[in-house]
């Protein structure tokens, strides 16, 4: 007889099972997160190579010499940015004129649920200007884009004269097989989203803009520069993208063969990279960089302006230009070279970059991991789910042996009512309802009554809402007119373990960084919690492991991989400042962390400690 | 006895003048074929596999130089790289680096183009099932004293050639074509020359007579490319043509250079790979094949100041035409090629010499011991 259907046999195995549940779950545990640390050790990992034949093994020569021009254009750029107080659209048509683009230009206009604090608007209105350089031979069906954000102050101003001077080169070849859209955005990335809702015809976010003139084509790849100074002593290259969508391996495998091949000093993470992998500072070292990349990408918002080209299936890359105190500089001219062979390279595509890896983590810039490598180590942790899942299985179905007197027995063998598991559901729900829609609708109600701005006002409801949900398990049972019984208890947890390992896996397929962190915090809750351990010490441990207090400890965290650390006052402030912008970015851009987690894994979690305060 | 000594040497001088003659028209006719004719394809497409095509013009161009014409040549390729959007230098393909040499040229005739190069268009081209509509430059209108050069190259493996990244041919199906050419008389002799990874696979299967073969890697070894432009950013050349053009610019119409020196083109130190070739089923020694049977169309021409009279035409006898019956010449005289042995080229003394010189030993033999023992003999 098969393995399961032998009676005698699964009897022995469901034994095995229960008794062996909690050991076998903590080994688990270990186990995914033994494994996700080692992902970092460069033996496990993989050297990157370039995966598309058609931007193959041969390069060409640049010949970019301009790069001093284009820091002049940089300075005009800057003088009239001042004079006009923004963006200098007439001055920007006229040079992009000058070099032969066709120039086009699109107003938008939006104005945010609440103000932004961190950047310092409310009622954004701004231009685009874009200049589109035609393939001499070629028909439009194809186009590259090169943007720079055009930023207040004295930012940016050195890439957008690269912008400019690169058009110029670029304008006298004649081997250009698609169209070069030259893109300066306003307001980074809202400026960014509106030329991108204008070019492909959607408009998922409510934003107002004017229709496009000139389009060229669809757009196979697309660079975004930063660079603020003349000089610069390493280039740095930003994946991370809107929702933890990452582009092709392709581009930084090819970002990576131009540094070596020009000799540009390379970063990811803004961390060079170390070739002492088998000490332990170098090990580490790996960490920190693959933890960066994981915290960024599970924060779900666009790191660069590259990022909202990544929803449109247009694989980008945002490139920074860094100068810190190195004593060897790269100079403009040099930048502009990688550029042009990027380009060149890029120009050479006869499909989309699509045989390389969509889905990876890169420990460095020249090593990765991907997703059949690191995929195991979430795979362990939602095991433990399961494994939980079928001990409580097996528990419902057999009663328990103990019968202290009929009272009891009668009581257990009842089956629990469904209003009693339902009701928790059902309430948890309405609170993540609640905490997503609550803050934005009441701010101005919070305004009048307290002393606050818009943006501490939303936040603060947030968390409010969110600590007043602590409090429903009480109020829940008042309102039930019977007790919850033995069997209620095992019921509801058993949907909340398989509703959590549901939910973890679908975030995780998207976005794994963000699955892998919330299944480290609530895979515990889900798999220790029930009404019969001690009621306070679980409640703290419950709550520290809350979602909430993740991010908290994730913005410290954060803060200390990039080796700016930050009291506890300043860290609280950034908390803050991170959950106003994760609502923003959802209402600006249509990130999806911020309902998924109001909506779906807070309520789960409200589930659980239901459950810790079961009577 | 004396006379019958000098009887003996004339017998000798005879027979040798005679022998002499015969082997300067043997030579005059050895080869066999009346025309020429070239299949050249180049079976990739895009802009990184510009190398391919530059390898065929490369032939093509040797070839036309050599004395073929554009109407005996069928050049096929699969992608136009001289009008591709991202040649830097458009209308044409270069082969050497730093531009030094335009195989595209102004007179280039491509006859099949783009996607007409197909399987099944090579293969009509070769066995000639052509469509009647199909024009004469499409066309591979060889017939039995051709002399066919063959010429492939793009991507292949162990066993298989492909096609435009879409299709593939295989060798048995090349080797089973090239019967079909024998069984139909379309050609006299066939050099098969293939440039790509793993190409002596390609021709292994052959097994129809009259067939020489080089390939330009074993089985299990990759054909490499030679060198990249910087200015262009693709590899112009594989390694095996490009050493294969610069042996061939050095033969002229009038050059005796023959096919061991072609198989010794492109050793390992250059080349990486080991070129291989087949000979075991073409019928005449390699060292007696001149380059110039397949890649040029050399006549052999006798300039003669004599008259010649040609004969009357024919009379109508009593206004009618004479009817003159015609007959098939027998389509398939396979038994008498195959079975001919090749003339032997080790020189025999004539056969006169030999009657005469048994003759004077027997006559001396006898003057020393008396012609009594002839008694004994017969």
């Amino acid at each position: 007889m098969g393995l399961l259907s032998d009676p005698n046999r699964r009897r022995a195995l469901i034994s095995l099972l229960t008794r062996l549940n909690s050991p076998i779950c903590v080994v688990c545990y270990m186990a995914g997160v033994a494994w996700f640390m080692g992902l970092a050790f460069e033996p496990f990992t993989l050297r990157t190579y370039m995966s598309e034949n058609a931007m193959g093994s041969t390069m060409v020569e640049e010949r970019f010499p301009a790069g001093e021009r284009a820091l002049t254009t940089g300075r005009e750029f800057s003088a009239h940015k001042k004079k006009a107080g923004g963006m200098p659209v007439d001055w920007l048509v006229k040079t992009m004129q000058a070099r032969g683009l066709e120039v086009f230009t699109q107003r938008f206009s939006r104005k945010l649920p609440f103000p932004d604090e961190n950047k310092e608007r409310y009622m954004v209105k701004g231009t685009n200007v874009y200049g589109i350089l035609r393939a001499p031979r070629a028909p439009r069906t194809e186009a590259l884009v090169l943007s720079a954000p055009c930023t207040p102050g004295d930012s940016n101003n050195q890439a957008v004269g690269l912008l400019l001077g690169l058009a110029q080169y670029f304008r006298n070849q004649i081997y250009w097989a698609k169209d070069i859209i030259f893109l300066v955005n306003e307001h980074d990335l809202i400026g960014m989203q509106a030329w991108l809702e204008g070019y492909h015809h959607t408009n998922t976010t409510g934003m107002d803009w004017s229709p496009l003139q000139g389009r060229g084509g669809s757009i196979q790849a697309a660079l975004s520069l930063e660079l603020s100074s003349d000089v610069i002593t390493s280039m740095d290259l930003v994946l991370e993208g809107l929702n933890g969508q990452l582009p092709n391996l392709d581009l930084a495998n090819l970002f990576y063969a131009f540094c070596q091949k020009i000799g540009v000093l390379c970063t990811i993470q803004g961390k060079l990279q170390r070739n002492d992998w088998d000490s332990v500072s170098g090990y580490s070292h790996s960490v920190q960089t693959m933890m960066l990349m994981v915290m960024k990408q599970a924060s779900g918002r666009p790191w660069g302006d590259h990022g909202l080209f990544l929803r449109y299936h247009i694989e980008a890359a945002s490139i920074k230009g860094i100068n810190s105190f190195r004593q060897y500089k790269t100079d403009v001219t040099t930048i502009g070279r990688l550029l042009e062979g990027m380009y060149r390279k890029l120009n050479n595509l006869l499909e989309r970059l699509h045989q390389s890896y969509f889905f990876y983590l890169m420990p460095s810039l020249s090593h990765f991991v991907s997703i059949g490598y690191y995929m195991p180590a979430f795979g362990l942790l939602a095991v433990i789910l399961l494994l939980r899942a079928l001990d409580l299985w097996v528990q419902l179905a057999t009663p328990p042996p103990r019968t202290e007197d009929g009272i009891t027995d009668k009581e257990q063998v009842s089956s629990p009512g469904v209003l009693s598991v339902l009701t928790p559901l059902v309430i948890s729900h309405l609170t993540g309802v609640a905490l997503y829609t609550l803050p934005i609708q009441f701010q101005e109600m919070a305004v009048e009554q307290f002393p606050v701005s818009e943006t501490e006002a939303v936040v603060l409801t947030a968390i409010g809402v969110y600590t007043a949900g602590l409090a429903l398990p009480h109020n829940t049972h008042r309102l039930l007119s019977g007790e919850g019984t033995e069997q209620g208890w095992r019921v509801l947890k058993l949907v909340a373990v398989l509703y959590l390992a549901v939910l973890l896996g679908c975030t995780a397929l998207i976005n794994f960084s963000l699955g892998f962190i919330l299944a480290l915090t609530l895979v515990p809750v889900a798999a220790f919690v029930t009404p019969h351990v001690p009621k306070v010490l679980s409640a703290f441990i419950l709550v520290i492991l809350s979602p909430a207090c993740t991010l908290l400890f994730s913005v410290f965290f954060f803060q200390e991989l990039q080796e700016l650390p930050v009291s506890f006052q300043e860290g609280w402030l950034l908390y803050l400042s991170v959950i106003s912008q994760g609502i923003l970015d959802h209402f600006l851009y249509g990130s999806l962390v911020y309902p998924l987690i109001a909506l779906l894994v807070y309520p789960c979690w409200l589930l659980f400690w239901n459950i810790l305060f079961w009577k | 006895i004396y006379l019958f000594t000098y009887f003996f040497f004339l017998l000798l001088y005879i027979a040798f003048m005679l022998f002499i003659v015969f082997d300067n028209a043997g030579q005059f006719f050895s080869s066999g074929h009346t025309n020429n004719w070239a299949v050249l394809v180049c079976t990739s497409r895009f802009w990184f596999n510009y190398r391919h095509v530059a390898n065929t013009l490369s032939v093509y161009r040797s070839v036309k130089r050599l004395g073929i014409p554009d109407s005996h040549i069928v050049l096929m390729l699969a992608d136009d790289m001289a009008c591709n959007h991202r040649n830097p230098k458009p209308a044409t393909v270069f082969s050497h680096k730093n531009m030094e040499l335009n195989v595209y040229g102004d007179d280039v005739e491509v006859d099949y183009r783009g996607y007409e190069v197909t399987v099944e268009n090579f293969l009509r081209v070769l066995t000639g099932r052509l469509p009647p509509s199909t024009p004469r430059s499409k066309r591979l209108l060889s017939d039995d004293r051709s002399n066919i050069l063959i010429y492939l190259t793009g991507h292949g493996g162990n066993g298989f050639l492909k096609f435009q990244d879409s299709e593939e041919i295989s060798n048995v199906e090349l080797a089973d074509a090239f019967e079909q050419m024998w069984q139909k008389r379309r050609y006299n002799e066939l050099l098969f020359i293939i440039d790509t990874c793993q190409g002596a696979s390609m021709y292994e299967r052959f097994y129809s007579p009259n067939l020489m073969a080089l390939a330009s890697s074993q089985v299990g070894e990759d054909s490499l490319s030679h060198q990249p432009d910087l200015a262009i950013g693709v590899h112009l050349m594989d390694r095996y043509t490009f050493y294969l053009l610069e042996f061939l610019e050095d033969i002229h119409p009038a050059s005796k250079t023959n096919m061991n020196d072609l198989f010794k083109v492109c050793p390992k130190s250059q080349c990486v790979s080991t070129p291989g070739h087949r000979t075991d089923l073409f019928l005449r020694d390699p060292g007696s094949v001149l380059i110039t049977d397949f890649f040029g169309s050399v006549r052999k021409v006798e300039i003669t100041m004599e008259t010649i009279n040609l004969t009357d035409p024919i009379n109508p006898v009593n206004g009618e035409l004479q009817i003159r019956k015609y007959s098939y010449v027998d389509q398939l005289p396979v038994s008498e090629i195959i079975h001919q042995k090749p003339k032997q080229k080790d020189w025999h003394p004539p056969d006169g010499f030999i009657l005469g010189l048994w003759t004077l030993i027997l006559l001396v033999f006898f003057k020393l011991y008396g012609m009594k023992h002839l008694k004994h003999i017969f």
